[in-house]
């Protein structure tokens, strides 16, 4: 759908699903690289909800651009080789993926802080919506007190 | 003239995701909620609330970042990603 690319950095925002083993490959060349973390996030259904699916809406344009400046602040911040980041939008059901965020580094615990740092940022600052469409109708995502705590977190270390 | 975008629940609520608004002289994002009150109940009620995003040019703003004419401003409530 839509792509932003420097050397160490691959943002798409798509429909299609995306291949995990795929961004392995591309992120295990990085020169000097010693360790990769990739997280994937995937449609969770729930034992009372009945899940049917989840609707993905973002802003084109911003969503590509904020994804793409925290991958900097996280090569910044956490000397990382690579980032490459896949988010999906449109109708997802249970099991799909949703996102992907694999990142290199010369050592784990750059990768691990790395990762987490992106998933973090990701969740309180990129213009992407979810709603659910569930047994009894369709409710749009509350954001939530959690997400925020774990994003203020990074701003006191 | 701007151009001011709405996403997710507010976009569904307003039953539209953008419009074009005439923009003499400069203003904050806070004095455009205001103005954007006065277009019907709908958008009165959405945007009293204190829970909506802002993004100016597509950068996350405060309510007091000038708008100039020309600008895309977009409104959108807490997100939701990942």
């Amino acid at each position: 759908m839509t792509k932003e690319q420097s050397s160490a950095i691959t943002v798409k925002v798509q429909t299609e699903d995306f291949s995990q083993d795929l961004i392995y490959k591309q992120l295990a060349s990085t020169p000097y690289c010693g360790a990769i973390v990739t997280f994937v996030g995937l449609v969770r259904d729930h034992p009372e909800l009945e899940l049917k699916a989840l609707e993905l809406e973002h802003y084109p344009g911003m969503t590509e651009r904020c994804l793409f400046s925290i991958a900097e602040q996280a090569i910044q911040r956490f000397s990382l080789k690579a980032v490459q980041i896949v988010h999906r939008v449109g109708y997802l059901t249970p099991e799909q993926q949703i996102v992907v965020v694999g990142v290199a580094a010369g050592h784990r615990s750059e990768a691990f802080a790395g990762a987490e740092f992106f998933m973090d940022y990701l969740k309180n600052q990129v213009p992407i919506w979810k709603k659910q469409h569930d047994k009894s109708g369709t409710l749009w995502v509350e954001a939530k007190t959690s997400d925020q705590q774990q994003y203020d977190r990074w701003s006191k270390c | 003239m701007i151009r001011i975008l709405f996403f997710g629940a507010l976009r569904e609520r307003l039953q539209q995701d953008s419009m074009n608004l005439p923009l003499t002289t400069s203003c904050s994002v806070e004095d455009l909620q205001h103005k954007l009150c006065a277009h019907s109940p709908a958008f009165a009620e959405s945007f009293t609330s204190a829970n909506l995003l802002c993004a100016v040019n597509q950068k996350l703003t405060k309510k007091d970042q000038m708008i100039q004419s020309g600008d895309e401003v977009a409104f959108f409530p807490p997100v939701t990603g990942g």
